[in-house]
């Protein structure tokens, strides 16, 4: 089965759009997203649909951070501009959409494979994997083979051998790789609708479950348009900039 | 764990350990994978079948997998014309479970050969569960790999020769498909039957773009003893002209029959090449020309960027040493003297590993760039619009190497003395008028070489020459169209049709 791993869709309309156009050309059959689909961008409620619709077809959705917010009535944890967004956001969302995401669950581990938004220790304290110690410590709290996680915008790979190595790689769009099974495998696919990694173009991944071949993907899309949304929404501008310049 | 060649002349199996006693670093960290070490896999034997495979004969047992040629019962890779390709099977010896080499090094192989293509490297068909049995299917290579040829070492120099040519090509060719060999060696490579080098046993390999399973998980070099590049002793491997070291050592054996830098087994041995140079070949054997000492010389500095650029530049010396501009190299006798030595060791004692460069970078910025020149004074304005071009590829790419070609037309028939005598005045002629018109873009001797090549086709000799010498790009040009050109086709437009590199058509501008 060919697996399309999105994460930190983030209302991001322009950019869902074209992956999920990318990754049907590629004959994705299903499809998983893991979390923080809103917050930050400019059309949360558009982008909650597409993936109840997805939903009803069978795809995987998380809950991540920026989603769980929205529901919460004050979030002094997060930033200014994040809490500022989530403000904005709460009056976007129709009834069944807080309610699709009250639902949403933190993981979901499917054979040998855990989705998850943040990280396997402890999901739903969103602490970040962001270098070859957190990855590993993920790995290591999980019985799954391959975790794919979101929450750091940027695309990764982490392995760790039987000898407990973590190794960190940033990962080449467009090339697959056979995942060996003899070691453990942290997949971050990057941000579809928020990129920080000083490149604009949306990430995601395709993963052959049978074949265990996987795919990093750099997709442009009309980030222009999805900046100035941002800004016509009010929203704050340092948002719609980092759009532009992926970071 | 050893490091030794593989005695069989056969195509080897075997993965290269790290030189080291201990290589794998047991981490104090307890991990949860180390709980999913494969099941003991079944003991092979023949007439076994392993995932629709019939295991017919084990060709060879290296020290960290077995080789089995096989049939495959479901013929699962007939051709479109109906033949099924010779295979076989590579089997990691999982008992050495304990070694953790020999399993990260098969993943290697695994992750690394579905990759590559090409007649350079043996095709790869599939691989087996690592949950049943470990395998890997691939093209059966006929014949017994070079480490055959070295126990009648010293060879003829022309044999030597044709060996780096053909290890040359093939290291280009692997190099341009992101992936470093970094364990060439005799054993390692393989012929063909119409005389193509094929490069085996990937396991310590690095490709560009994927993860560097090896690197992560062993700080200590890996290689094997006499071959292993200096920078290789330091830990690096994204080092293409790695390869192009392992050549010269394995040139250098050829030639003398000597190894230049010994069978070392521990670290501090193979350290030693980072300030010891070697005896010059031609102090072994006073046949090896003095040109050919100068290339093995260069593929054995110790500074990769005093090395030839690309695999594909050295392939281009080899053939046309007449080419090469000699330095001290080419006469030195004896090694260098006790003082520079020390200096040197001095120095490599406190050495940080090189700066690390991409390998797609490299060889981008070194391409063989091939200018094909028309020479005659009725197209003065166009050959200087070829160099006007010639000049700005220059600039954008400071690397390059640039070849500058002419073709002389020959009459199929056999030629009289006179003529020939005559031939040899035009010949001289021409070169003259290469090196003319190059004079003004002021390359320097070392990064430009002229070629006259005596031709009946002239499109079919510029089409050879690019293919032989790895040629990036041809700059050629087209006198526009008369009627009796488009009649008989023009050298450019064949020329576009049909080589494998890019080629530049420099267009003469119509009144």
């Amino acid at each position: 089965m060919l697996l399309a791993v999105l994460t930190d869709l983030h209302a991001n309309r322009e950019a869902l759009e074209a992956c999920l156009a990318h990754a049907q050309e590629r004959q994705a059959e299903q499809y998983a997203f893991l979390g923080d689909l809103i917050g930050y961008g400019a059309d949360p409620s558009w982008v909650l649909d597409t993936v109840i619709n997805y939903v009803g077809r069978g795809a995987y959705v998380l809950m991540g951070n920026h989603d769980l917010g929205v529901l919460q009535a004050d979030r002094k944890d997060m930033n200014a501009n994040a809490r500022a967004v989530v403000e904005w956001t709460r009056g976007q969302l129709n009834d069944y959409q807080k309610e699709f995401i009250r639902n949403l669950p933190m993981q979901i581990e499917l054979d040998n494979v855990l989705l998850v938004h943040a990280n396997a220790w402890a999901p739903e304290k969103w602490e970040y994997v962001d270098g070859v110690m957190e990855a590993g410590r993920s790995m290591n709290a999980t019985q799954a083979q391959i975790t794919f996680c979101g929450h750091v915008h940027r695309p990764s790979l982490y392995h760790m051998s039987h000898a407990g190595k973590v190794g960190e790689f940033t990962p080449v769009s467009d090339l697959s790789m056979s995942l060996s099974k003899l070691r453990r495998w942290l997949v971050q696919p990057g941000s579809v609708g928020q990129p920080r990694d000083g490149n604009p173009a949306a990430c995601y991944a395709l993963y052959d479950t049978v074949q265990r071949e996987l795919s990093f993907f750099r997709v442009p899309y009309d980030a222009e348009t999805a900046s100035q949304k941002v800004l016509e929404a009010g929203l704050p501008a340092v948002l719609a900039q980092r759009l532009i310049q992926g970071g | 764990m050893s490091n030794n060649l593989p005695k069989s002349p056969n195509q080897s199996a075997s993965f290269t350990a790290p030189i080291s006693e201990q290589a794998g670093n047991k981490s104090s960290e307890q991990s949860a994978a180390s709980s999913e070490k494969p099941s003991s896999p079944r003991r092979l034997q023949v007439g076994m079948v392993v995932d629709g495979y019939r295991l017919e004969e084990k060709l060879h047992m290296g020290g960290m997998a077995a080789l089995w040629r096989i049939t495959d019962l479901q013929e699962r890779y007939r051709s479109p014309e109906g033949e099924l390709p010779a295979l076989i099977m590579k089997v990691p010896l999982m008992f050495s479970i304990e070694d953790p080499t020999a399993i990260v090094a098969f993943e290697v192989e695994q992750m690394i050969m579905p990759k590559l293509k090409g007649k350079h490297v043996p095709r790869y068909y599939g691989a087996g569960d690592f949950d049943a049995q470990p395998f890997i299917v691939m093209e059966h290579i006929e014949g017994v790999s070079l480490r055959a040829r070295f126990d009648d070492s010293p060879l003829p120099v022309e044999e030597v020769v044709s060996v780096g040519i053909r290890v040359a090509a093939a290291l280009q060719d692997l190099h341009r498909q992101h992936v470093i060999h970094l364990d060439l060696k005799p054993s390692n490579i393989m012929f063909r039957a119409g005389g193509a080098a094929v490069l085996i046993d990937y396991g310590l390999s690095r490709h560009d773009k994927l993860p560097d399973l090896l690197g992560e998980e062993f700080r200590l070099p890996m290689g094997t003893g006499p071959y292993i590049a200096p920078e290789q002793v330091l830990g690096i491997r994204n080092e293409p002209r790695s390869d192009q070291f392992s050549l010269g050592v394995l040139l250098y054996h050829l030639a003398t029959g000597e190894r230049p830098f010994g069978h070392p087994t521990s670290v501090s041995g193979l350290k030693k090449r980072l300030y010891r140079d070697p005896i010059p070949p031609r102090d072994h054997n006073p046949a090896i020309p003095d040109w050919l000492q100068e290339i093995i010389l260069r593929c054995l500095e110790v500074d990769p960027s005093a090395r030839f650029d690309t695999a594909a530049q050295l392939g281009l010396m080899l053939q046309n040493p007449d080419q090469l501009s000699l330095t001290a190299r080419a006469e030195k006798s004896g090694k260098d003297g006790l003082l520079s030595v020390l200096k040197r060791r001095f120095h490599a004692a406190g050495v940080e590993p090189f700066a690390k460069y991409s390998m797609s970078d490299q060889l981008s910025q070194s391409p063989i760039i091939m200018v094909a020149l028309h020479l005659s004074e009725s197209n003065t304005e166009l050959t200087d619009d070829i160099r006007m071009l010639t000049r700005r590829m220059l600039q954008t790419e400071p690397g390059a190497r640039l070849a500058c070609v002419t073709i002389r037309k020959t009459s199929r028939i056999g030629l009289d003395e006179g003529i020939v005598q005559g031939g040899q005045n035009m010949h001289v002629k021409q070169l003259v008028e290469l090196k003319h018109w190059a004079r003004s873009l002021q390359v320097s001797k070392d990064k430009i070489t002229f070629h006259v090549l005596e031709a009946h086709d002239a499109a079919a000799a510029i089409i050879d020459y690019a293919h032989n010498n790895n040629v990036d790009q041809i700059i050629i040009g087209s006198r526009g169209s008369s009627t009796l050109r488009r009649y008989l086709g023009s050298v450019s437009a064949q020329v576009v049709a049909e080589a494998e590199c890019t080629v530049t058509v420099v267009k003469q501008r119509r009144e």
